[in-house]
């Protein structure tokens, strides 16, 4: 059995049909892209995983679990995380905060525990707080902890916001565009942290993904979507080669 | 300006980051205990106000300005408290037994308003508290059994471990100071703990907070009903303070008041609570005082000025009129809005940060530090 | 049964008074998603406005009618001047507090002109009843309903077929893209003050007669309003007017057949029953934030 599959994953918003019938599997430790121009759902099948959107049709499984009825939240729990395309962070918190929000998933403390902020609590913290300092090393973001996200440029979001998806310790992470908006050398460093991900961290990535250099350099394998269906599926030269997606993107 | 080198990840879990609040906060309880022993008995019963108005501020800082979920409905609870109290009072109930049970039945209810919120966003929230607020006061003004209706209820004077308490006393301000105390412990308690970072998750992007894991609805109904628990722990004592509560007391006018203690502090933090209570507090002394001693003082001034006596007791005449005029507490509190809002967003608490920057930074302090940026609200509507 | 419609039919001329404040909440909505809490305090000094050309004055009805309207109008332009031009683009919560301060504000400072007593003006239609068979129906009740209507139509088409009312709901949706598009966003937000200052004017002034002008009738009636506004919507504008019909009959119809008390909280009542199962209002649209 594959790690995480999807099977003919539907979303039709009246007669549109954002995704059609789309199925796929991906193998743990492994990089998978979905390439696609604009409007091909891509971003919607990483709203249906998160269940930001509930399918029309078909099925999820992780670990070989059904995971299509669960709600939002426990889909994180799971051990699912995921960046979004026009980053949605905390705005009005500290980037320390943010990150500690990651780590959401993992407390185990009880509301009355930590109205008196009890021993437990303060251990709890502080293991929190080491966790979430590793992801900080891990992605060079030491000179940021006590900004607050509103006053930060959209580079330093973009990374925080995969530190934010890091911290909850996920095995698999949904990467929505992770170099949209960022510059050549940005890109780079995004590229070695993704492949670090799975080597170092053990970590799953599936993302969404425009610039194909990037593409090329981190994915094992890549699927290609047009109108919400799966044109082709394979490594990525392959796939660009393929006659349907060069359509695609010429709009032939 | 001090520098803190941080050396361990206790220092930024520990609630006085370094030895001088230590110093700052040990003066300040040092004068509110000496406070009862120095201070006239009306400004005492103001303080006693203060303490009961601030533990409300930390109550709905909780919900609206950490969670980000606006209530107009907080009188309601304040009275569900109150009048708890009030009824368990009638069977011989010990002080901490109804006092534990105001705050448990008001925290209920916040529950059971939290659940319907929990679809309602932004203005559909607001209305909905105050049509759950109305209601209240309606079932209050009309269940007469328990309530006796718009007769009102007597409150007993509180007994303490067999001493009575009179609310004038001393104790009485000590025990809500007490109680003030210890809210706004327990509140940054929980701020600094995954439930208070769950609720600023939820106030700033609730996609985001459920695609971390947080379960959105479960945290919401938690944090209306600890901001209800809190305000009906509050509204016992506020039973107690005024020995008389009857359904008219507890109007959208107070939860107006409350709402603007947190808006005139400073929503973003506990200090706003207290600082906006004082506000609203001393807002009736400071009008006796313009009704009493104003137009004699202008009246000196302009007679100094070299104005004749004529005309400075006709002056004084005039700024008497104009300072018994009905109605001036509502004109004062409402240009005190709009000028909040407009030049002071972050409230007396962010003046005070602005001074102490001011200071720290002397001469280096650019007053862009805190402008405040205009985000140009794309449509609410998309949430 | 003559006593139903009788309740019916006041009830809808209550309600339409509520669903001509609602329509004032709906038009700044709309364009600016704001929420103006001072809309009934608005209505309140239409009124006033009226009362002092007509009642002091004594200026004939429908001049001082168009009088008040006129003199509301400005008052709007000067109160978004004053205290919603400076916040613009700031976050609403401020906006709304902004305008509960107008409140408080408008509502002390009426008291202190025009005192705490109750004022009545002498209309048209204050004495004459139209009879259907065995029913009566007052006038001035009618005179209500009918001019409901018309705004409501006058506005209705306002926004869907002229440019400014397409330019107004562009900035209500991304004000800055709609500024980038060469919409002058400021001027919109003025002239939608106006607007709704002048619709609340125009509630004010149909109301005199009814219910009296005092310095808190705006308060009274704008918190009916709010369920009126919900209920239809909160940013459609016949929603408004279904809204305050529906709470006015509902109001009229606890008063009579349900035990008292009821008269003031059935509206709100419903109101958390329809938001229950409809959070976003009978005629709201629920649009999803796009991540």
């Amino acid at each position: 059995m594959s790690y995480f599959r999807a099977e003919n994953l539907a979303l039709h918003f009246g007669g549109l049909k954002a995704v059609d019938a789309v199925s796929f599997a991906v193998e743990k430790g492994e990089i998978l892209s979905i390439i696609g121009p604009n409007g091909a759902g891509k971003s919607s099948i990483f709203n249906l995983i998160s269940r930001i959107y509930s399918p029309t049709s078909g099925k999820i499984f992780f670990e070989d679990q059904d995971i299509t009825e669960q709600p939002p939240y426990a889909i994180a729990r799971l051990g699912i995380a995921r960046t979004f395309q026009n980053i949605e962070l905390f705005e009005n918190a500290t980037v320390l905060s943010n990150l500690l929000v990651g780590r959401h998933r993992h407390s185990t403390t009880q509301l009355w525990q930590e109205l008196l902020f009890l021993p437990s609590v303060r251990a709890n913290e502080k293991a929190h707080r080491r966790r979430v300092e590793q992801v900080i090393e891990f992605l060079d973001l030491e000179p940021y902890r006590d900004k607050l996200i509103s006053g930060l440029p959209y580079g330093v979001r973009k990374v925080i916001e995969l530190a934010r998806a890091l911290s909850s310790e996920p095995k698999l992470i949904l990467l929505d565009e992770p170099s949209s908006g960022l510059n050549v050398e940005e890109t780079d460093d995004m590229s070695f942290w993704i492949r670090d991900m799975r080597t170092e961290l053990g970590i799953t990535v599936l993302m969404v993904e425009h610039d194909m250099s990037l593409v090329n350099r981190v994915s094992d394998r890549v699927i290609a979507l047009n109108s919400g269906r799966v044109l082709a599926m394979g490594p990525p030269a392959e796939v660009q080669q393929h006659p349907d997606v060069v359509a695609a993107y010429l709009g032939a | 300006m001090r520098f803190l080198f941080k050396t361990d990840y206790e220092d930024d879990i520990r609630l006085f980051p370094h030895s001088g609040y230590f110093v700052s906060y040990g003066i300040l309880f040092a004068l509110l205990l000496t406070a009862p022993y120095v201070l006239s008995s009306y400004l005492m019963s103001q303080l006693v106000f203060v303490c009961i108005y601030a533990t409300v501020g930390v109550a709905l800082l909780i919900l609206t300005g950490f969670t980000g979920q606006a209530s107009l409905g907080h009188a309601a609870f304040l009275a569900i408290g109150a009048y708890t109290a009030a009824y368990l009072q009638q069977f011989d109930v010990p002080f901490p037994v109804y006092f534990l049970a105001a705050g448990l039945l008001t925290g209920v209810v916040g529950a059971l308003v939290g659940f319907p919120a929990l679809r309602l966003q932004g203005i559909y929230l607001v209305i909905a508290t105050i049509s759950f607020a109305f209601i209240v006061e309606e079932i209050l003004a009309r269940w007469e059994s328990v309530t006796h209706g718009n007769e009102g209820m007597r409150v007993k004077t509180l007994y303490l471990f067999g001493t009575a308490v009179s609310r004038d006393s001393p104790a009485f301000y000590f025990l809500c100071l007490a109680v003030l105390v210890l809210t706004i412990v327990g509140a940054l308690n929980l701020l600094r703990s995954p439930t208070g970072r769950a609720f600023v998750a939820i106030r700033d992007s609730e996609t985001a907070a459920r695609s971390m894991g947080i379960n959105v609805s479960l945290y919401k109904v938690k944090s209306f009903a600890i901001s209800a628990a809190i305000t009906g722990l509050a509204g016992c004592l506020f039973a107690h303070k005024l020995s008389f509560i009857s359904p008219e007391m507890f109007t959208l006018q107070l939860s107006i008041e409350f709402i603007i203690v947190i808006l005139i502090g400073g929503t973003f933090s506990l200090h706003g609570a207290v600082l906006g209570a004082i506000f609203i507090v001393m807002i009736d002394p400071f009008l006796t005082y313009l009704k009493d001693d104003m137009p004699g003082l202008i009246a000196g001034m302009a007679a100094t000025m070299g104005a004749g006596s004529e005309r400075a007791a006709h002056i004084q005449d005039s700024v008497a009129a104009f300072a018994s005029l009905n109605g001036l507490k509502g004109a004062i509190y409402g240009i005190i809005i709009v000028l909040f809002v407009l030049f002071e967003p972050l409230g007396l608490y962010g003046r005070w940060l602005k001074i102490k920057l001011y200071f720290q930074l002397f001469p280096l302090y650019k007053r862009a530090t805190f402008k405040r940026q205009k985000i140009y609200v794309k449509s609410e509507r998309n949430r | 049964m003559l006593d139903f419609v009788q309740q019916l039919v006041s009830g809808v001329a209550l309600g339409c008074v509520y669903g001509l404040i609602a329509l004032g909440f709906v038009l700044v909505y709309k364009a600016t998603e704001v929420v103006n809490f001072a809309q009934g305090d608005l209505m309140m000094l239409g009124g006033f406005f009226a009362f002092t050309f007509i009642g002091m004055l004594g200026l004939n009805y429908w001049l001082g009618f168009a009088g008040a309207v006129a003199a509301m109008a400005l008052f709007g332009m000067l109160a978004e001047r004053l205290v919603v031009r400076p916040i613009l683009g700031y976050p609403q919560f401020s906006i709304i507090m902004a305008t509960i301060g107008l409140g408080f504000f408008l509502r002390s400072v009426s008291g202190m002109i025009w005192g705490t007593d109750d004022f009545k003006i002498d209309t048209p239609f204050s004495q004459g009843v139209v009879r259907i068979g065995s029913l009566v129906l007052a006038d001035d009740k009618l005179s209500v309903i009918a001019a409901t209507i018309i705004l409501c139509t006058l506005l209705y088409l306002f926004f869907n077929k002229t440019t400014l009312g397409t330019a107004m709901r562009a900035s209500s949706e991304n004000m800055l893209a709609a500024y980038y598009m060469g919409i002058p966003v400021k001027r919109v937000v003025s002239i939608v003050w106006a607007i709704s200052a002048a619709v609340a004017g125009c509630a004010g002034v149909l109301l005199a007669p009814i219910t009296f002008v005092h310095s808190n009738v705006g308060l009274v009636l704008g918190l009916k309003a709010f369920p009126a506004a919900v209920l239809g919507g909160f940013g459609s504008i016949p929603g408004a007017v279904v809204g305050g019909v529906l709470i006015g009959v509902i109001e009229s119809m606890a008063g009579f057949y349900l035990a008292e008390g009821w008269k003031d909280v059935a509206p709100y009542v419903v109101l958390l029953a329809v938001l229950l199962l409809k959070p976003e209002g009978l005629f709201g649209l629920h649009i999803r934030k796009k991540v």
